[in-house]
């Protein structure tokens, strides 16, 4: 359990974390999300002790940061930004340095480090420098070496930054096997990341938590959230199609052709239009409801800050 | 304690890892041999004795010992490890001992590695060896003076190039600070007691005696004192900077 009250960070007169407040639960997997500089690094810094709040109070496994950081810090991986690793080591050494670390012996430390190499695919890499790896297994040591002592707090920042849609995909695969009894805190600007393995989002912009709920809450700001998009496949009269009960709004895409159809209060208008569509015999060829556009909530979330 | 042995054992690894150990043993122990025999004239003195050979370390490690430290803690802000090994459970103070243990062993197998010179000295005549141990043991805690000085300035900076030329000017003001140079810009208007409180702060006054075999409290608490000021001075700055 993370409790954390008006956590405030200042660079000199640059406010970079403004009075945060949050708790989160064992079996969260929260999602910060924010514009570049927004916040979030800071914010897990100071969640993982490496730095010191300049106000407020970080409470986790029930002690309080300033008294219990080595013992908290027992509890925490921490991926730090950029995955940052120890060039000169191979990838067996380092992860054998971090299992020291981590108080891990003998046949432990090494059925743990067989276990995590498997996890993330290490084992054609495991003896050369990491200085030598690519972007993409730096930054799966930077997970292995976070995973290794099976931490209760998981704490990622930008996990898969860097890596290609497969190992991307791979990252979220395991953060969602993860036991289902420990809170994972990711950070990322990958807007479906969120969607695709968190049950939390936060979101942080200019030191501000401004929306923190699920991601289908955040969907449902979106003015797309079960909307529905059609086309047809030569032209017709689609004036009938804005009259609907229950459809707010129209909108013709010029260039695609595409007519989306906004309802009322999110309800779901599906069957009313494939009625019409039916009624009048309308050509359509594409007919599918929006899950709700998360950029463009993104934008109007962090927009409307930046804009005050 | 047992986070000091690990970090020791990780640095120790790194320094081996990269030529940077083996350079520096093979440049200690080449410069080493040039300044004791043909500026020491260790041959022609005709005394079996080490004392040319010792009276060049502070001058060595002028220069030697601030390359070995200055990669400590600037390469991993550098790098930004510094994040990930203060968010481990390992205290600051513990990783600083693992560095510096681990530089200073390194130091230690320099000077052991000049065991031909003690062979020499003994086939050729019969010297006082308990001077001589006396002396290398001198040298390594000078040597561990040196290197919390440059470990210090290590910590100041992000850059290694900047740390070794830090070191290198505040080692070198410690080493001359008894001598001539120093106290001469002092002499005809500061008090005798400033003078002698600077000159007491020489590396080569304290370190003469050693190398003579006198192993004198005073001295050995002054490295060990000057030792442990510069350590936790990097401490604190570490503490301060690890973020920037």
């Amino acid at each position: 359990m993370i409790s954390v009250k008006n956590l405030t960070k200042c660079f000199g007169d640059m406010v970079a974390v403004d009075g945060l407040s949050f708790d989160i639960r064992p079996g969260e997997v929260v999602g910060f999300l924010g514009p570049n500089g927004a916040g979030k690094s800071t914010t897990m810094k100071m969640l993982t002790g490496f730095l010191a709040p300049s106000e407020g109070e970080i409470r986790i496994a029930d002690r309080a940061m300033q008294d219990g950081s080595r013992v908290i810090r027992q509890h925490i991986g921490y991926l730090p930004e950029g995955a940052p690793a120890y060039g000169d080591m191979t990838t067996y050494q380092f992860l054998r340095f971090i299992a020291q670390v981590r108080g891990l012996k003998g046949r432990d430390s090494e059925r743990r480090i067989e276990e995590v190499v498997a996890q993330v695919e290490l084992a054609e890499v495991l003896n050369k420098p990491i200085e030598n790896l690519s972007k993409g297994f730096k930054r799966r040591v930077g997970l292995a070496q976070a995973i290794l002592h099976d931490p209760d707090i998981l704490i990622l920042d930008e996990p898969t930054d860097g890596l290609d849609p497969n190992q991307k995909h791979q990252v979220r695969r395991l953060i969602q096997n993860l036991a289902k009894d420990k809170i994972v805190i990711v950070s990322t600007h990958i807007l479906e990341e969120v969607t695709a393995v968190c049950n939390r989002v936060m979101i942080i912009a200019e030191g501000k938590l401004l929306f923190d709920n699920t991601p289908e809450a955040l969907l449902q700001k979106s003015r797309y959230y079960r909307a529905v998009t059609l086309h047809m496949s030569y032209s017709a009269d689609i004036s009938g199609l804005a009259e609907i009960d229950g459809v707010d709004d129209m909108e013709v895409d010029q260039k695609t052709g595409r007519v989306t159809l906004f309802p009322h209060d999110n309800t779901e208008i599906l069957h009313l239009v494939t009625e019409h569509i039916q009624l009048r015999k309308l050509p359509v060829d594409t007919l599918f409801v929006e899950q709700g556009r998360l950029d463009e909530v993104f934008r109007e979330i962090t927009q409307r800050e930046t804009a005050k | 304690m047992s986070m000091v042995s690990v970090v020791f054992r990780r640095e120790l690894a790194s320094f081996f890892a990269t030529p940077v150990a083996y350079v520096f043993v093979t440049i200690f122990l080449v410069m080493s041999g040039v300044f004791a025999f043909f500026i020491g004239n260790l041959y022609e003195r005709g005394q079996a004795d080490l004392l040319p050979f010792f009276n060049f370390h502070p001058w060595l490690y002028l220069f030697l010992v601030p390359a070995i430290a200055m990669r400590s803690w600037s390469e991993e802000r550098k790098s930004g490890t510094i994040e990930l090994l203060m968010t481990l459970p390992i205290s600051t103070f513990e990783a600083l001992l693992g560095k510096f243990l681990a530089a200073w062993s390194v130091l230690g197998l320099s000077l052991i590695l000049t065991f031909p010179m003690w062979l020499t000295v003994n086939y050729l005549g019969d010297p006082d060896n308990g001077i001589i141990i006396a002396a290398y043991l001198g040298s390594w805690l000078m040597a561990g003076a040196f290197l919390a000085i440059g470990m210090c300035m290590s910590a100041l900076t992000k850059n290694q190039v900047i740390a070794f030329i830090l070191a290198v000017v505040v080692c070198f003001l410690f080493v001359v600070s008894g001598s001539g140079i120093v106290l001469d810009a002092f002499k005809g208007w500061a008090p005798s007691l400033v003078i002698d409180t600077i000159a007491s702060f020489s590396f080569l006054t304290h370190f003469e005696s050693l190398a003579k075999g006198v192993i004198a409290l005073n001295d050995v608490g002054y490295f060990l004192i000057l030792m442990g000021t510069w350590l936790y001075a990097s401490l604190l700055i570490i503490e301060q900077k690890k973020a920037d």
